[in-house]
Order: C-alpha cells, then structure tokens, then sequence
C-alpha cells in the first residue's frame, strides 16, 4: 500500500525545503515552539497531487515531543490540528501526522511511511 | 454546471440565501449526522465510495477495513458540501476520512492505520460485536498447529 522511504528520503525534502514554502515554515515555526519538538520534519507532500508547482497543500508532519507523554492519539492528533488551525482553514488540505513522544521515537525504527499516492479527488 | 451558473450569474442572490439559510442548513446537517453515526456500528465518512475512493487516505482506510471484513456504512463527502463541511464541524476535525465506531469518532487515516499496526482495531470492534477477519484467521492458524 505504501513505499517505506528510508531517513535519507526525508533528509532530501528537509533540504529542499529550506528554499520554499511560506507555509511549511509556519508550520515549522508553529510546531517548535507550542510543542518544543525534539525531532521535527515538515514534509511538502504536494507533488504528489494535483495542484500546482510549489503548491503548499498536502503536507505530512513528524513530532516527537514531551508534550505527547500520556495522551491517546486522538488527543496528539487534535493538538496539532488545533496549533494549525489556521493554515488547514487557508488553503493545508491535507496533513498528515506522525506524533509521538521521544521514548517512542527513540525505539521506533524512525522510519515514516509515506502517504497514500493520490485517487484524483482534490479539489472535487 | 448549474450551480457554477448559477454562482457567476446570481452571486448576491446566492449569498444571501446562503446567508439566511445557514443556520437551518447546520441544525440540518447536524441532526442528519447524529442519525447516521449511530444508525451502524461502522461508520466512514470518506472522498468518492469504497468501490472507487477518490484520495489515497480514504482508499487507505477502505482497504483497512477490507482486511478485516468489517460491515460498515459509508458516506461520499464529496457528493454533499453540507456533509463535507458538517462532518468537519461535529467531530471538530479538519481533515477526511473520518471513522465512527459507536457512533464516537475515533480517528482519520494515520489513527486507523496505527490502530491496525497495533492490534488495537481488532480490540475496539470487538467492544461493538463485530470479530476482525484478522483474528479469525489467526485463531484458524493456532487450531492447526495443535
């Protein structure tokens, strides 16, 4: 269903994205600060839609935070939606959220998998 | 094509009935919601029909659900705004799918996916009567291997 993208994937879309997108620094920026993240990465999952070049619809984010100790996924999950409430009310379509705490992060194999490829929907 | 017309010819007619309605519209919704989540154990609110899903994320969960045989009810936000838009508000969340079990909502895509990673699925419809394919077909291995 997906492919695995190893570390070194991520790595490159970190790179690029220091020359792009206003709103993934917003996220960025967002996420560093409410939730002090230990690990983060702010993937532009764009390209893989259909939207534009450089567009800044679809994104997958990784938090590894302190904050997330004892809460259900749903709670992680609402506290980052709440913190991006207005990028997702002004144009983020879809966000994608990896969310857990350092202990889980460093026994995890800190791969992510990537997103489902698209069906064609957006902006039906 | 009518409604697009319609839009580009009436806008200030549009607006303000969308106005004035509104507020009928979202008690609407609102009720029509609480009637279908509770209305079936299972219930998916996803882009296009289990058949043909029109997003990757909604497709994830419709296959989710396929590997463990789970009877559900779903619903194509894409052919209804209200319903796009309603649903967004009642579960206070902004993004599609969404899954009910008992009429709660537990999740989206990423949350439906780590609950089947864990097991925790099979757990959760257990709760509400219904047995995951998934455990049946592990008890069915451990009965051979006696």
């Amino acid at each position: 269903m997906s492919i695995l993208l190893r570390p070194g994937v991520h790595r490159i879309h970190r790179n690029m994205s220091a020359m792009s997108g206003v709103v993934e620094s917003t996220i960025r920026s967002k996420l560093l600060q409410s939730l002090e993240a230990k690990h983060l990465d702010v993937i532009n999952e764009s390209y893989m839609h259909n939207v534009p070049k450089g567009a800044e619809t679809h994104f997958k984010v990784v938090v590894v935070s302190d904050k997330f100790e004892g809460l259900p996924l749903i709670k992680r999950h609402r506290l980052v939606n709440d913190l991006l409430k207005d990028e997702l009310q002004s144009g983020v379509h879809a966000l994608s959220i990896v969310a857990k705490t350092p202990e889980q992060w460093e026994k995890s194999d800190k791969v992510v998998e990537s997103s489902p490829n698209c069906k064609g929907g957006f902006g039906k | 094509m009518n409604s697009l017309l319609r839009r580009s010819l009436f806008p200030i007619y549009s607006n303000t009935l969308k106005l004035s309605c509104r507020s009928f519209a979202d008690v609407g919704v609102k009720e029509k919601i609480d009637t279908i989540v509770k209305n079936n154990k299972v219930v998916v609110f996803m882009k296009g029909v289990p058949d043909a899903p029109r997003c990757g994320f909604s497709n994830a969960v419709v296959q989710i659900m396929r590997m463990h045989a789970v009877p559900y009810d779903s619903h194509d936000v894409l052919s209804d705004e209200d319903l796009r838009q309603g649903i967004k508000d009642h579960s206070n969340w902004p993004t599609i799918p969404q899954v009910f079990i008992n009429g709660e909502f537990v999740g989206g895509c990423d949350i439906m996916l780590q609950m089947h990673q864990s097991g925790e699925l099979i757990e959760e419809l257990k709760k509400v009567g219904i047995k995951s394919a998934l455990l049946t077909a592990e008890e069915s291995k451990k009965e051979e291997q006696k």
